[in-house]
């Protein structure tokens, strides 16, 4: 008889995890992932495989945790996926590889990200294996930026031979991963390994380089790199653009998650940088992004912290799971509301006045659109607030480098292999995409480093 | 690694340090900065390149000790010591151009980032006449190093300790009210270039201002560097920090320069007891 529900994972409780940064789910037991594993069906098709965009070899890893071989169970997901400690706890494997699994048809579906996690945990405590990078090519390569697609880009062209160097602007590698997603989503001791596991195969990263102003790509080029990966990110934050924005207590998310994350204001006095938190926050916007933000700011110690979401729930792009444990833990949310106005006295923020919206007919996304219903403006008490409503591709490298064309949107114009428009240049995760998912960025950094392969190999 | 190889004091607060940065030194052009943090637990700060040297590859700043990071630097990092990132040269470049008379008024600290426009502007084959200011006399440096970058140059004190008694703004308006000028450069406190731009604009001369808000990674990528510059809300790391100084909203740049004051105050004491207690 099969299990209809995944074996649960245990989590820090919601009210005592409000008081610290530590990790919510608390992860598998050897025991607990093996029962788990044991609920997969080893289907013939897989089409969980197809779910996933980096093609984990789902059932094949799955069945080495099922017989407790956790080692080869490392090796299989590692043959495709150089991250997976990060995959494992922040894909949004319910519309990804769990999405499609035989299982979910007519029963919860197998816990995949889980199993993942609990491997690459197993992994990185018992040692991890080392990769011997086979012999030099000779061939340099540079990566810009070191997010997941920098830094799966530049593993894949290692592990092919090449010398690779990243640079990243940033004093720590790990792109959002670092900077943007929270400690207890995912430890930044966890990113730190796998950076380790990338420099332990030889992969030099250079921090503080910002490319476009330290150095351009054609700089980059004149340095002797034959080719150069860019996965700059969407690093750019967007604003509201309403009256008010720039009082004190308005935040851009970026701002507030690299202040506390990046910079570990949560440890201030500890750390240096510091951040402001009121006791009233709004959080605008209804990703990932603001749930991140929501729950970093009751961790802060707000006393209340409201979501304002412009649509319904129904269209919220946040992971169902995100939302459930923001929920769970007192973040409030309120729909259909667009603030207008921010208000304060002596240059800090107060309030806040709103609009109603009610939804209409689709927009280019295919999403109802909100519109404002006339009159319904309201105020409401606020002293810190975060706008989270979407990042836009960095313009940094785009505007220094002659010839790399870019859409409207501002992304980096490449195909599916990463070729862009100026030869010798590749590209891929949010740079071309727009704000997207790891494991998008991270598909795209694999494909480039094919693609950058076989334009070295082509004697370019 | 940024090991610091030069350390000379400019006045009680004042210090001036060359850093080792190869890679910064090789691209810096005036009226960039840098952001550095100190060590692992440091917040990052942006300071403008005060000179560069590509060939030995350093870089050279100059740093008023205010509060927690900058006293720190200031008090616990002489040559030797190594600052764990550098990251530059951020911000635009200065526009130089090359004709008529330029003034290039600077306050206190801002003398030093004033210096290589300066001169960039007087190789460039402007006509430069200078105007640098302090509280007093112990507060001003490079007096030879301006003098040589500039074709004029007059030094005011508030106190009349040098130079003329008075604030910079005074020479500055008699010069625009005797002189065809093609445009004014003022950099320091944000008090003092907002009296500048008045100055200029009464006069009708543009004015270049470097506007110096809180900063986190200067990159573009966060928007703590907020400003508005004629009714535009524009990033000043990586729009600026130069502007045209009679369209900056100066007051929501003062106010937002004091967002922090309470943790700065914290800061700085946890700091001065940790040092306390280290030299008892
Ligand atoms: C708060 C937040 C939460 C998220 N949560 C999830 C989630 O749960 N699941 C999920 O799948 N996705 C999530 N995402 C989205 C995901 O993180 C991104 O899609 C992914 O990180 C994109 O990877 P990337 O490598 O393209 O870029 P990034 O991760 O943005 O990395 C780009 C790197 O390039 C550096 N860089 C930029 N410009 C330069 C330059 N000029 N020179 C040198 N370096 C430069 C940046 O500093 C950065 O380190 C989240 C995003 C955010 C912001
Ligand atoms: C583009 C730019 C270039 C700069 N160049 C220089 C330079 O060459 N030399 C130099 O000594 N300083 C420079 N500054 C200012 C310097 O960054 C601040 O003095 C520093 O961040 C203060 O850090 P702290 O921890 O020592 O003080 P904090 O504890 O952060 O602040 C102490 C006091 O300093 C004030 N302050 C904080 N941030 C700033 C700021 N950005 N500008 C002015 N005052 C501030 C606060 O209001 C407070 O009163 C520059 C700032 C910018 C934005
Ligand atoms: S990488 Fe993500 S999508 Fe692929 S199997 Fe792992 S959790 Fe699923
Ligand atoms: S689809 Fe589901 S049940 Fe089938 S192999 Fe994949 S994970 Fe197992
Ligand atoms: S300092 Fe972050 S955008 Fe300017």
């Amino acid at each position: 008889m099969i299990r209809e529900a995944q074996v649960p994972m245990r989590e820090q409780d919601p009210g005592s995890r409000v008081h610290n940064f530590s990790e919510v789910p608390l992860g598998y037991s050897e025991e607990e992932a093996r029962q788990e594993a044991g609920r997969c069906l080893k289907c013939k098709t897989a089409p969980c495989v197809r779910g996933c965009p980096v093609e984990v070899d789902i059932p094949e890893f799955i069945g080495h945790v099922e017989t407790g071989d956790f080692r080869a169970a490392a090796a299989t997901i590692k043959r495709t996926n150089n991250l997976p400690a990060v995959c494992g706890r922040v894909c949004p494997q319910e519309v990804q590889c769990q999405g499609v699994c035989t299982l979910g048809k007519k029963f919860e579906p197998c816990g995949i990200g889980r199993l993942e996690r609990f491997v690459a945990d197993w992994e990185l405590e018992h040692g991890i294996q080392s990769v011997e990078p086979p012999p030099p090519t000779g061939r340099r390569v540079a990566v810009v930026g070191s997010g997941p697609a920098g830094l799966t880009c530049a593993a894949d062209l290692r592990l092919l031979g090449h010398e690779v160097t990243v640079f990243e602007a940033l004093h720590e590698p790990g792109g959002v991963l670092m900077y943007g997603i929270p400690e207890f989503r995912l430890p930044k001791a966890v990113v730190a390994q796998e950076v380790e596991g990338l420099r332990r195969l030889g992969v030099g990263i250079e921090t503080n380089v910002v490319v476009g102003k330290t150095v351009t790509v054609d700089g980059l080029f004149a340095e002797g790199f034959e080719a150069v990966f860019v996965g700059s990110g969407a690093g750019l934050p967007r604003f509201l653009g309403i009256p008010g924005e720039t009082l004190i207590g308005g935040y851009s998310a970026n701002e507030f998650l690299t202040r506390v994350n990046l910079m570990r204001a949560w440890q201030f006095p500890e750390y240096d940088t510091p951040v402001r938190i009121g006791s009233q926050v709004a959080v605008i916007g209804g990703g990932n992004v603001a749930m991140d933000a929501a729950r970093t700011a009751l961790r802060l110690g707000a006393e209340k912290v409201t979501v304002l979401y412009r649509r319904t729930r129904t269209e919220m792009p946040a992971r169902v799971e995100e939302i459930h444990h923001a929920q769970q833990e007192g973040v409030e949310m309120e729909f259909l509301v667009n603030p207008v106005q921010l208000y304060g006295s002596d240059g800090v923020l107060g309030e806040a006045e709103c609009l109603r919206m009610e939804l209409g007919p689709p927009d280019d996304s295919g999403r109802r659109r909100p519109v404002p219903i006339a009159g319904s403006e309201f105020v409401i008490n606020v002293d810190t607030c975060v706008v989270a409503v979407g990042n836009q591709p960095h313009p940094l490298v785009p505007r220094t480098t002659p010839g790399l064309e870019v859409s409207r949107r501002g992304t980096v114009q490449a195909d599916e292999t990463g070729s862009t428009s100026r030869s010798g240049v590749f590209a891929g995760g949010d740079i071309v995409t727009g704000a997207a998912t790891v494991i998008s960025a991270m598909g795209a950094g694999k494909q480039a480093a094919a693609a950058v392969d076989r334009y070295l190999g082509a004697g370019g | 690694m940024h090991s610091i190889v030069a350390k000379r004091p400019l006045g009680p607060e004042i210090a001036q340090y060359e850093v080792e940065a190869p890679r910064v030194a090789r691209t810096a052009a005036p009226g960039q900065f840098v952001v550095l943090r100190l060590h692992e637990q440091g917040e990052r700060i942006p300071l403008t390149l005060a000179d560069w040297d590509p060939s030995r590859g350093t870089i050279t700043l100059v740093v008023q000790a205010l509060g927690k990071t900058t006293r720190e630097m200031h008090e616990l990092y002489g040559v030797g010591d190594v600052i764990r990132d550098v990251v530059g040269p951020l911000g635009e470049p200065s526009e130089v151009v090359g004709e008529g008379t330029v003034v290039c008024v600077a306050g206190g600290v801002g003398i030093a980032p004033v210096f290589p426009i300066a001169r960039a502007l007087k190789e460039a084959g402007a006509r430069v006449v200078g105007i640098i200011g302090a509280r007093s006399s112990d507060l001003l440096f490079w007096l030879e190093r301006m003098d040589e970058a500039t074709h004029e140059l007059v030094v005011t004190t508030d106190d009349g300790s040098t130079g003329r008694k008075g604030l910079v703004t005074e020479p500055l308006a008699e010069i625009l009210a005797a002189r065809q000028v093609a445009r004014v450069w003022a950099v320091g406190p944000a008090v003092m270039m907002k009296f500048c731009a008045a100055t200029a604009s009464a006069a009708g001369v543009p004015i270049t201002v470097s506007l110096n808000p809180i900063m986190v990674d200067g990159t573009g990528m966060c928007g703590a560097c907020r400003v508005e510059v004629g009714e535009h809300v524009r990033f000043a790391c990586v729009d600026g920090p130069e502007f045209p100084g009679e369209e900056v909203n100066w007051d929501l740049l003062l106010e937002r320069l004091a967002a922090y004051q309470e943790e700065e105050r914290c800061a700085l004491d946890k700091y001065r007891r940790m040092v306390q207690e280290a030299t008892r």
